[in-house]
């Protein structure tokens, strides 16, 4: 079951205090249960006296509460000196009373014992050294050691009784530190049973990577997380990861993110990604993958946001001076504190502990971008299902935070198979397929999407070019004899060119045949044109004359008429 | 109680020639404390008359003694001189091992 906060109703719940140990007071919910003891137990080596020895510094820097540790194993200089290069500066500590450093010094070879006794010398110690600081955390680090100092076993095991009750009393959150038994938690099995939270640590190797684990066996009286979780010691002390939820409610966003490659972008709907989305890249060696990822990375720092690299295959700046032949400049990015790279061998640690120290970084440099290249080395580390729960986790733990995520990943056959190794294929968001594609003795790349979700996205197969100025997508050639691709597709555009050039010779010859046509027809209109004039003319012509005899005929006709009159006037009376 | 005359008697003893030095630590007036100084007494007495000065303290009055001094069981005999230090825990009722731890006996 996955630790679920719950909200704290109105009854009084066991109060708790925090230890301020990276993400134990989440599994938890709210830390170790305050004014009890809380046993921590493992094998040597598993970092108990670490853990016991934060508690008490975060107390008293964070939470001004005055610890006392009680050592029965190292010395109080030979601690201080431990811890130092965590930077706790325990002598400040003791100077500021703030923190009680007593050292318990049992020799065997100097005790006899001749009777009854009890443990009243160490109880008075303790008291003492609680009341004169005014403590609110004690440690004891580790009882184990008073039972090889004194024989009698039956004291020893009321006494520890006693010591757990003592403890309670004095209104302490103390950390009883224990090493693991045969069979049970702790040699003595008794501690387990009078404290009140019980934490096993353990520190186990698989295939020669080590990998640090804690688990909470027993809390009384509270909610708590019962995997195992795994943890990290580094110059910043303990982290513990939890396992992120495992619901899917996490907040969306709209936004796009370029890839840094204009001609995919347009490919995917003509945007980009979606912001807080997980993008895998994965092809066969060589195929530009980390390319690819360098270019996603340069478009995010152009931008102003800060971006993180993990390499597991080159060092940083290897993947830089790479990358600067093909004209992406990350050098500046990561003087600008822009980008972040980090690398790191797979087989460095487990695989719970690279996830824990990705989950430190990322929430430390707080990018908006995280690039992994490429996840298929993790397998080094563990197995497939390994690697695709913790794949899981990081990806639910980069959605939630809203974080791009581009995986690379290699696939070691050339045959296109619809998982990468890792299985992670079905979780993510896109999918970018980069691979060779070999043809005409060469060897080219070809990229296409194999999913994206949630945008409309190019079915298209394009040639991947790495050129000196960057990344960029060829559309692939698609002719008679199928998909064209590299000198062949370049060839081909060659001989589309010569046609052209030959297309439009033709083209002109034919425009001047037309000319000439035209000038002839029109020169063929021009003469039937002054025949219809001539033709016109002579109808015109006669027309006119036509009207020209009428007029005359009339004006005969008139001046007959007329002479007619004149004569009548002389000798009409004849008539 | 007892054990302050207890004391101020030893203080006498001191001045003789002193060979042993011997300190007790007890946790007030539990049963193993009392039992402890009976039988410390009466072992002195017997063994190292006028040879010895013991030093009884009491725990809980002087609370911070108990770090300096690395105290754990109580009750707890001390003996200072001759060297080597050695410790004796418990109520100091088996004689034959006080006496072996003070030297006495080999």
């Amino acid at each position: 079951m996955p630790p679920i906060r719950k909200k704290q109703p109105p009854i009084k719940l066991l109060p708790k205090t925090l230890t301020g140990i990276t993400g134990l007071d989440e599994i938890t919910s709210g830390g170790l249960p305050a004014g009890r003891p809380t046993l921590i137990c493992g094998a040597a080596g598993s970092g108990k006296t670490l853990f016991s020895l934060e508690f008490i510094v975060r107390g008293a820097t964070e939470f001004g509460e005055p610890g006392v540790f009680m050592a029965f194993e190292e010395k109080a200089d030979e601690l201080t000196m431990n811890v130092a290069s965590l930077g706790f500066d325990l002598n400040k500590l003791q100077k500021d009373k703030l923190v009680k450093i007593d050292h318990v010094h049992i020799d065997r070879s100097e005790i006899e014992e001749t009777g009854e006794y009890d443990l009243d010398g160490l109880f008075i110690r303790l008291g003492y050294a609680i009341d004169s600081i005014g403590a609110k955390r004690v440690v004891l680090d580790t009882i184990e050691n008073l039972f090889s100092g004194f024989d009698n076993q039956a004291i020893l095991r009321a006494e520890l009784r006693r010591l757990f009750g003592f403890l309670k009393e004095k209104g302490v959150t103390a950390i009883i530190t224990g090493e693991k038994g045969d069979g049970s938690l702790t040699r003595q099995g008794l501690e387990e049973y009078v404290s009140d939270c019980v934490i096993l640590l353990d520190h186990r190797v698989t295939n020669q990577i080590s990998t640090r684990l804690l688990r909470i066996v027993k809390y009384r009286g509270s909610v708590h997380g019962t995997n195992e979780y795994p943890f990290l010691i580094d110059e910043e002390g303990i982290s513990v990861l939890p396992v992120t939820s495992l619901l899917l409610e996490s907040e969306i966003s709209q936004d796009r993110l370029s890839s840094g490659i204009v001609s995919l972008d347009n490919m995917l709907g003509g945007k980009g990604f979606y912001r807080g989305s997980s993008i895998l890249v994965s092809g066969t060696a060589g195929t530009g993958k980390t390319s690819l990822a360098a270019s996603f990375a340069n478009e995010c720092c152009k931008k102003n946001e800060r971006c993180i690299y993990f390499a597991f295959e080159e060092s940083p700046k290897q993947i830089i001076r790479n990358m600067q032949s093909i004209g992406i400049d990350l050098k500046s990015h990561v003087d600008k504190g822009l980008l972040e790279m980090h690398a790191s061998r797979p087989t460095l640690h487990g695989l719970e502990m690279h996830l824990v120290a990705i989950h430190k970084k990322i929430k430390k440099f707080k990018p908006r971008a995280v690039i992994l290249d490429p996840i298929t080395n993790l397998v080094t580390v563990g197995s497939v299902s390994e690697v695709k729960s913790m794949l899981i986790r990081l990806i639910d733990y980069l959605q939630a935070e809203q974080i791009t995520v581009m995986f690379t990943a290699l696939t070691l056959n050339t045959i296109i198979n619809e998982q990468t190794d890792e299985g992670v294929s079905s979780l993510v968001d896109a999918w970018l397929l980069v691979r060779d594609i070999e043809s005409n003795g060469e060897r080219n790349r070809g990229m296409y999407i194999m999913k994206s979700r949630g945008m409309k996205h190019s079915n298209q197969v394009r040639e991947f070019v790495i050129t000196d100025e960057g990344l960029d997508l060829v559309d692939v050639y698609l002719g008679d004899s199928g998909v064209l691709i590299g000198s062949a597709r370049e060839a081909q555009q060659l001989i589309e060119a010569t046609g052209q050039v030959l297309r439009t010779h033709a083209l002109t010859r034919k425009d001047i045949e037309i000319k000439r046509k035209r000038s002839v027809l029109e020169s063929k209109i021009a003469s039937l044109q002054e025949e219809f004039e001539s033709v016109q003319d002579q109808l015109n012509k006669s027309y006119i004359e036509e009207d020209l005899k009428k007029e005359i005929m009339e004006k005969n006709r008139t001046e007959m008429i007329d002479k007619r009159h004149t004569k009548n006037s002389g000798n009409g009376k004849g008539k | 109680m007892a054990k302050k005359e207890e004391h101020s008697s030893h203080q006498k003893s001191e001045k003789k020639t002193v060979e042993y030095v011997l300190r007790l630590f007890i946790t007030g007036a539990t049963p193993n404390s009392i039992r402890a100084i009976t039988n410390i007494k009466q072992i002195c007495e017997q063994h190292l008359k006028d040879r010895y000065s013991l030093e009884i303290i009491d725990v809980y009055q002087q609370r911070a003694i108990a770090e300096k001094e690395q105290l754990v069981a109580l009750p707890l005999l001390i003996k200072k001189a001759p060297l080597p230090e050695r410790r004796i825990i418990g109520d100091l009722s088996n004689t034959e091992k006080v006496l072996k731890g003070l030297g006495l006996v080999s």
